[in-house]
């Protein structure tokens, strides 16, 4: 029993680690190929410099990280084979076909056609190269779709039955499109354009800063323009994605209160059914004791939150226990997830997530061209923008200095947040594997010696921290060497390069590794 | 036809790709330091597989998630029961990936050298692992009456596996010379077909060896045909790389490829895991399959998309046909 315990712990560590660290990329890729592909769209339309220095800088912090996205990917396709083998022949039928489809419509998607965009600056007419790139984020939204698919299927198991020990699937169509893998993915999108959003935002002011640093003639019109534009692009898109993620949110919380009311019950460390629920904004609680000892609450807001009105009862961490505890017998010793994790994971994902938002609130007020706006103190395209509090008032120094900094730093919450988001959704359905039907303990593979999940988890975890510091690094190089100094290719190219044998054919290549 | 018979084909199918493409990925890898003399060179090497290495590895992912979907208990007892020789084969393939994308990205000596010792390594290693994989998928393995593997790592290190892997090992090195000289001009070509002829031989007897003691193990006629056409394929591949005609000499090498692994797919049906305790316990198409719901919806989709990811993979490689060289490496 010791030792299963540990088996399914040191699984469940490499899992978080492998799938949390993973998806620190994925947001990124969703967001930032929309963006390049945004961006590039407008340089080949209107031709205009600022744009094809933006494609070009963006979209090199966008294969820098893509790549990582891309080979942390493989474990993510072969790890429940590796390590939850007996969840892999119970949720086969069902669990496998997204991955499948996944792999099948959206990976072949985006690797090809991010080589031909990696690779076709001067080998593909300029708008067959444009096309390339929006398939590139096409293909990793679809991505997105097929895998929250698959996992909302965990969260919430639809169209199957249960049949010789496992699920088989009966109606794929519901799994596909049921309102817990519509809601989620609505949720997880938006949640990568915000971490898109922050990237932008702060690798932007960074340049801004710098730029506002220099002597006047150092500084070079088209880079700023480029910069500026580029945050003024993730300041919007932060605040709209802010707010999408806020509504996206609200809405999977009500249907978690309806298909997991253990995990909304955890994340608000609400111990026993009340009616009007409060909605706690810190608590320290005593789990052994099933109570908090301290606790900060706003009244009513819970109800609010879970049905829209602010009397109805919402039922506590206990009773959920006991109502489970009658309906599955002992499959699990209890139904209850790490409550402190859930609990602050939740509020970590909503406030990191949330300063995010309020940040681009902020610098889309500060730096407002025109609105309100004196005419002397509005900055053309290519200049740093002021921080104009006032018609006619800047932030003073100390304050001006704060709002480049929080705006340099704002890239990180984003992501934070969406760590904690699925920490939280993946702990909050403990003791679960999937919802109801599997526990996680049951899950493990029976045949993996305790050595080998030792060998993999360390293997794993070195590789990837190894990885982590030379993708910062690079990513850190990049970001403050700026735009470059390319200018745009004069010529459509031809479509495959020039042909052999021509002049051309043995000048060097826009682009190679 | 069942259709989890038509999955089996349609898996073999996906590893065919797999091996057909990374092949030569793997091949060039092992290139740089067999047959790169200096930096320009190597990257020349490297870009040759540049724009295409991803995609193709996506056959690897595509024949994971497949066989997750269509045989859930194979791929359960397969990726736990290898689970060691698995794991070498990812962390491999996640330090290659990022060593083709990152080892431009500074101008240091140093930092190159590193990656491309990541890109020789992490190209052999795998290309080796495969094979000794499919030798052990092959031959049998100990598989309980649970359909749990209850070998250890050091079980699927036997000859036969280990031929396997030199097999493929060569196999994929005399791929790659082919495709450089293909995709090269001037010297770099011309040393290509140079050592494709001394690994093409080595690969040619080992193969031989391999398929010989394949066909006596679990063969039928089918597989004898098959068989025959890689040695073939090989022996035609070796000829044309000869007299200077590529596109012919990657064409066998392929050929020799698919024809390989379909001979590895044909013995081992109707089994796809047999056991080697006991053939009862053996995973079988029939008892290793989803359900036939799944199968169907599966067939659909990938009787769709799989020509149309053909259709624009295969315009990629026409985008990027020219030949290239040393001359038109940028600064």
């Amino acid at each position: 029993m010791e030792l299963a315990l540990a088996h399914e712990t040191m699984a469940r560590w490499q899992f978080g680690i492998t799938t949390v660290y993973h998806f620190l990329f994925v947001p990124l890729t969703i967001s930032l190929s929309a963006f390049v592909a945004g961006l590039q769209t407008a340089w080949v339309r209107t031709g205009r410099e600022k744009y094809f220095k933006a494609t070009k800088f963006w979209g090199k912090l966008f294969l820098i990280n893509m790549a990582m996205g891309v080979v942390t990917g493989i474990v993510q396709e072969f790890q429940f084979g590796m390590s939850w083998s007996n969840y892999s022949r119970f949720v086969g039928d069902i669990f496998g076909a997204p991955l499948a489809f996944e792999a099948l419509i959206a990976f072949f998607f985006e690797s090809t056609f991010i080589g031909l965009w990696i690779f076709g600056w001067d080998r593909l007419p300029k708008k067959l190269h444009l096309a390339s790139i929006w398939m590139v984020a096409i293909g990793t939204t679809l991505s997105a779709y097929f895998i929250l698919a698959a996992n909302s299927w965990m969260q919430h198991p639809v169209g199957y039955e249960l049949k010789n020990g496992r699920a088989q699937l009966t109606d794929f169509p519901k799994v596909l499109f049921q309102n817990t893998t519509l809601v989620v993915v609505f949720h997880t999108i938006t949640a990568a354009f915000l971490v898109g959003g922050a990237f932008l935002i702060g690798i932007a002011s960074y340049q801004l800063r710098k730029a506002s640093r220099q002597a006047a003639e150092d500084r070079e019109p088209v880079k700023i323009a480029s910069m500026k534009t580029s945050l003024r692009l993730g300041l919007v898109v932060c605040l709209l994605a802010g707010l999408g993620t806020a509504i996206s949110g609200d809405a999977l919380g009500k249907v978690m209160f309806e298909q997991q009311p253990m995990k909304m019950a955890a994340a608000e460390a609400l111990w026993d059914t009340e009616s009007p629920a409060p909605f706690s904004v810190f608590a320290y609680g005593d789990v052994a004791r099933g109570h908090n000892t301290v606790e900060i609450t706003v009244p009513g807001l819970l109800s609010f939150l879970a049905k829209g009105d602010f009397t109805s009862p919402v039922p506590g961490i206990n009773n959920t226990n006991a109502a489970e505890k009658a309906k599955f017998g002992d499959k699990a010793p209890n139904y209850e997830p790490n409550i402190p994790t859930t609990f602050w994971a939740f509020r970590w994902m909503i406030g990191f997530g949330m300063t995010s938002f309020v940040i681009a609130a902020v610098g889309l007020w500060l730096t407002r061209r025109r609105f309100w706006l004196a005419p002397e103190f509005r900055r053309a395209g290519d200049e740093v923008p002021l921080f104009m509090l006032t018609r006619t008032r800047e932030l003073g120094p100390t304050l001006t200095k704060w709002a480049w900094r929080g705006a340099i730093w704002t890239l990180a919450f984003p992501l934070v947040a969406c760590s904690w988001g699925w920490i939280f959704t993946e702990m909050g359905r403990q003791p679960w594997v999937v919802y109801g039907l599997m526990t996680t303990a049951d899950a493990v593979s029976p045949g993996v010696s305790i050595g080998e999940q030792w060998t993999s988890l360390i293997v794993l975890t070195l590789l990837y921290g190894a990885l982590a510091v030379i993708e910062v690094k690079l990513m850190v190089k990049y970001a403050k060497a700026g735009p470059t100094d390319e200018e745009p290719p004069r010529r459509n190219p031809t479509l495959g390069g020039p042909p052999a044998g021509s002049e051309d054919a043995d000048k060097p290549f826009a682009f190679a590794y | 036809m069942h259709l989890h018979d038509v999955w089996f084909v349609l898996i073999a199918v996906l590893w065919i790709g797999y091996f057909f493409l990374e092949g030569f990925d793997f091949g060039v890898g092992i290139l740089t330091k067999a047959l790169a003399r200096d930096e320009r060179e190597r990257r020349v090497l490297i870009n040759t597989i540049g724009p295409v290495w991803d995609g193709n590895e996506v056959w690897l992912l595509t024949a994971g998630g497949a066989t997750f979907a269509a045989f859930p208990d194979w791929y359960a007892t397969l990726f736990s029961g290898f689970y060691l020789a698995l794991l070498l084969i990812l962390v491999c393939l996640i330090i290659r990936g990022v060593a083709f994308e990152y080892r431009g990205k500074r101008d240091d000596a140093q930092w190159k050298r590193n990656w491309d010792h990541a890109i020789f390594w992490c190209s052999l290693l795998p290309a080796f692992l495969w094979g000794v994989a499919f030798g052990n998928i092959v031959h049998g393995t100990k598989i309980d009456a649970h359909m749990e593997y209850v070998g250890s790592f050091w079980d699927l290190l036997n000859a036969y596996s280990l031929l396997g892997g030199v097999v493929t090992l060569t196999l994929f090195t005399f791929h790659g010379a082919v495709f450089t000289a293909l995709k090269t001009n001037g010297e770099i070509r011309d040393r290509a077909r140079a050592l494709a002829l001394r690994v093409g031989v080595v690969a040619a007897l080992a193969a031989l060896a391999f398929l010989i003691w394949t066909q006596a193990h679990n063969g039928d006629n089918w597989s004898f045909a098959a068989m025959v056409v890689a040695v073939l394929g090989l022996v035609g591949a070796l000829a044309t790389n000869q007299v200077g005609r590529e596109g012919w000499a990657f064409l066998l090498s392929g050929v020799t490829i698919v024809a390989a692994v379909a001979m590895l797919f044909l013995t081992l049906f109707p089994d796809v895991m047999p056991s080697s305790l006991n053939p009862a316990w053996s995973l079988t198409v029939s008892n290793a399959s989803a359900s036939s719901y799944t199968l169907g919806i599966m067939t659909w989709v990938a009787g769709i998309m799989t020509p149309v990811v053909l259709i624009y993979q295969g315009w990629t490689y026409w985008v990027f046909r020219r030949r290239f060289g040393v001359q038109n490496m940028p600064a």
